[in-house]
């Protein structure tokens, strides 16, 4: 057991208050312990947390490029076991760089079976850049490239499958988390790490500048997500669904109406159609992982 | 400051970036109501909540960007208070 | 031990004897015979690394980069629309200040298509901070090898290499090489050690971004290291010499040029040819010598500057063109930069691209056109075509 009360992760970074990823990163430290090495993409927690000299990992800790991290990390691991050394390699990745230009590099050391972690803080759109569509991005979320108009509702595509596709590449541990539940975010990172071969994390990281919505909500806009059915926390041993959180469901407009992205779904008038459609891919989460507690 | 090769560093600098300074409201925590869970600390996203001796949770002004989400979470009601920064 | 072998099998070779801890390669031809060379050696427990297939020559870098971040000598090789590939890594590489070496089997980049030998591939990396030299047969790609390896990771530099030979013309030939042994090059090259490194018992952040009040300064630090690695490359080659006898501490190499009236500036596997003409044109009572460039970056202008003192024509052969730059390549713009105000009459040559073969003939041509003040021109076009 890595002791969680370490932070390895100090304060004076440069994210905007009240964010997801932020803290992320602690809580992720927090379960991979002080014998890890991270690769970072490019990104809103990279740049945040790394101008020259002022960085806040106690970790060692590498950039190169936007969607190398996996490539790079497999380079790490590899020297690593020629030295014979024990640290864990841990990639902390956006979702645009995971979903969309790291996948190449990601499915090349996924199939090669590297001794890494790969780790996704999903915030579900480009955020560094301005709140672009990632395929992250959920549906009818309005982004900056995908903005909801008069003849749109905002991102017209569903949020692509990394965890499938990643647990089809034979990785022996695939598993979803929120920071709205930081026990088990740290608990799926140590076992994760400690897992040998590819492993896959894929952590919902709300982002209050790029969602709009206020900071303080972080983790009740979270912990909504999970209550919806639009965010399911699961678990997969060897590509079988192991566990998933169980939930006495809410409506999804309990979420949806607390974040900018998507009031164009209420004003000026209500689409009822439209969150009809988003409720119909929570219900298939629910029937999905079977996540209904039945009252 | 002479530059290190390759534009790497060690740890113990981002503490230079006294954040403290962007915070419009300030969260005050009433020790009397605390009920001791820890939450404000291990959601801080910016780590910057602390135990001291007598057990009492303290956030670090330094850092502390007053985004509420420790105030917003606490189970305890009334033990942490967001008032507006006087500058 | 002197052996007939291919160009790609002797610089497998002398990979092998420089102990890269960490291999990741992806084929391309006219590379893939070092990779697969290679691989064979791990297979076959003649070498000791950990060899990664990846799934791209952009990962093949990418892998390159972190093992020699955590702390391990490395070794890639390439050609063409794979260095293509790289390129955002080669910067990143050389930002970075990792010691990588990796083998550059000279080809041409697409459109059109084609798998032969030019220089455009690694010319186009020039402003990258990757050091180049350029080897003329395959004795030279081999032994190149260890002198960049004894550079790149001198703590004074820490920039990258290729060592570039010609695709196909070099790499695909067979010929004598003098292979060293495993304990002479131990005794030339020392093993790794790591300027910095990922360690979790000492840690440090690795490519952090810089403001405005920085990234100048990051930038004239690699521009500093390149002009230090002018020296060590000297240092380096003399010290080959000592070990091997064999001496490649100039970056420059005259052939002839003692009493020449017109110098040919060449670069790699080229230069053969251009002696054997000049032989010839010499037979003939004409002034002729060649400037061999090894060391394409760091620039080697004075040396060039000094070697060319008496000639009054210059006449440079380029497998590589500057699209837009009139009919310039990138060694016949930094030759007349490297001679300006010295009244050198320097004419371009474009020639050569996509395999096309220059010939002795072809030589005493452009020494014609060159003598007679034409040039600053593709060389060998035809006509018949256009």
């Amino acid at each position: 057991m890595v002791d969680k009360s370490l932070e390895l992760f100090d304060p004076g970074h440069r994210a905007c208050g009240g964010c997801g990823p932020a803290l992320a990163a602690r809580l992720i430290l927090k379960g991979a312990g002080r014998e890890t090495i991270v690769v970072s993409s490019t990104g809103c927690m990279e740049v945040f947390s790394t101008p020259y000299p002022e960085t806040a990992w106690r970790v060692p800790w590498i950039h190169s490029l936007f969607e190398n991290a996996s490539a790079v990390a497999s380079g790490v691991e590899a020297s690593l076991k020629k030295q014979g050394r024990s640290e864990k390699v841990v990639c902390i990745c956006g979702d645009g760089a995971t979903f969309d230009i790291g996948i190449l590099c990601i499915s090349g050391a996924f199939e090669r079976g590297h001794d890494i972690t790969y780790i996704c803080y999903d915030n579900e759109a480009y955020m560094n850049t301005g709140i672009q569509r990632s395929a992250a991005t959920p549906y009818d979320a309005s982004t900056t490239t995908s903005p909801a108009g008069a003849c749109s509702f905002g991102n017209k595509l569903p949020k692509k499958d990394m965890p499938g596709i990643l647990a089809a590449h034979g990785a022996p541990y695939v598993a979803t988390a929120s920071i709205a539940y930081p026990a088990d975010l740290m608990q799926k990172v140590e076992r994760a790490v400690n897992t040998p071969g590819p492993c896959y994390l894929q952590v919902h990281t709300p982002c209050c500048t790029g969602w709009g919505f206020d900071g303080s909500k972080t983790i009740g806009l979270s912990k909504l997500a999970i209550e919806t059915g639009l965010w399911v926390n699961f678990e997969m041993v060897d590509g079988e669904v192991t566990k998933a959180k169980k939930v006495v469901r809410k409506p999804v407009e309990d979420y949806l109406k607390m974040q900018k992205r998507f009031r164009h779904l209420f004003k000026p008038v209500l689409q009822k159609d439209e969150i009809a459609k988003i409720q119909a891919i929570a219900d298939s989460n629910a029937e999905k992982y079977g996540i209904d507690i039945r009252v | 400051m002479v530059l290190n090769i390759g534009c790497a560093a060690r740890p113990g600098k981002a503490g230079d970036n006294k954040t403290g300074s962007w915070r419009v409201f300030k969260p005050v925590f009433n020790q009397e109501l605390c009920k001791k869970c820890g939450l404000c600390a291990l959601l801080c996203p910016e780590g910057c909540v602390t135990v001291n001796d007598e057990e009492e949770y303290i956030p670090d002004y330094d850092y502390c960007k007053g985004c509420g989400l420790c105030a917003e979470e606490c189970p305890a009601d009334g033990a942490i208070d967001m008032v507006q920064e006087e500058k | 031990m002197l052996k007939i072998t291919e160009g790609s099998h002797a610089v497998a070779e002398a990979v092998k004897f420089c102990r890269p801890e960490v291999i990741a390669a992806y084929p391309i031809t006219p590379q893939t015979h070092i990779v697969e060379a290679l691989a064979e050696m791990v297979a076959n427990c003649e070498l000791d690394s950990e060899y990664i297939c990846v799934e791209s020559e952009f990962s093949a870098l990418s892998a390159c980069l972190g093992a020699s971040a955590a702390g391990s000598r490395v070794y890639s090789a390439t050609s063409s629309q794979g260095l293509a590939l790289m390129f955002e890594v080669c910067f990143n590489v050389a930002g970075m200040r990792l010691p990588v070496v990796m083998s550059i089997a000279n080809r041409s980049l697409g459109a059109p298509l084609s798998i032969w030998n030019d220089q455009q591939d690694s010319i186009s990396l020039r402003d990258s901070g990757w050091m180049q030299v350029y080897a003329e047969d395959n004795q030279e790609a081999t032994d190149l090898h260890f002198i960049a390896y004894k550079v790149a990771e001198d703590h004074d530099i820490l920039l990258p290499a290729f060592v570039c030979f010609d695709g196909f013309i070099l790499s695909h030939t067979y010929e004598p090489v003098d292979v060293p042994a495993q304990e002479e090059v131990d005794a030339y090259l020392p093993s790794f050690k790591p300027y910095q490194r990922l360690d979790a018992a000492d840690p440090i952040s690795m490519g952090m971004y810089a403001t405005p009040d920085y990234y100048m300064e990051f930038r004239y630090e690699i521009s500093r290291a390149m002009e230090r690695a002018k020296e060590a490359l000297k240092r380096a080659g003399r010290e080959f010499d000592e070990e091997f006898g064999r001496d490649y501490s100039a970056p420059v190499e005259g052939y002839r040029l003692e009493d020449a009236d017109t110098a040919i500036v060449a670069l790699g596997s080229i230069c053969g040819t251009v002696k054997d003409a000049i032989d010839e044109m010499r037979g003939s009572g004409r002034k002729v010598g060649l400037l061999k460039i090894r060391s394409f970056r760091p620039f080697p202008d004075k040396e060039i500057l000094k070697a060319l003192d008496d000639v009054s024509t210059v006449a440079v052969l380029d497998k590589n063109v500057s699209l837009g730059s009139g009919a310039g390549g990138a060694l016949g713009l930094e030759v007349k930069d490297a001679l300006y105000g010295s009244g050198i009459e320097v004419k371009d040559y474009i020639t050569g691209l996509g395999g096309r073969d220059v010939r002795k003939r072809d030589i005493a041509n452009i020494t014609d056109l060159a003598e007679s003040g034409k040039g600053d021109m593709y060389y060998g076009l035809r006509e018949e075509v256009l």
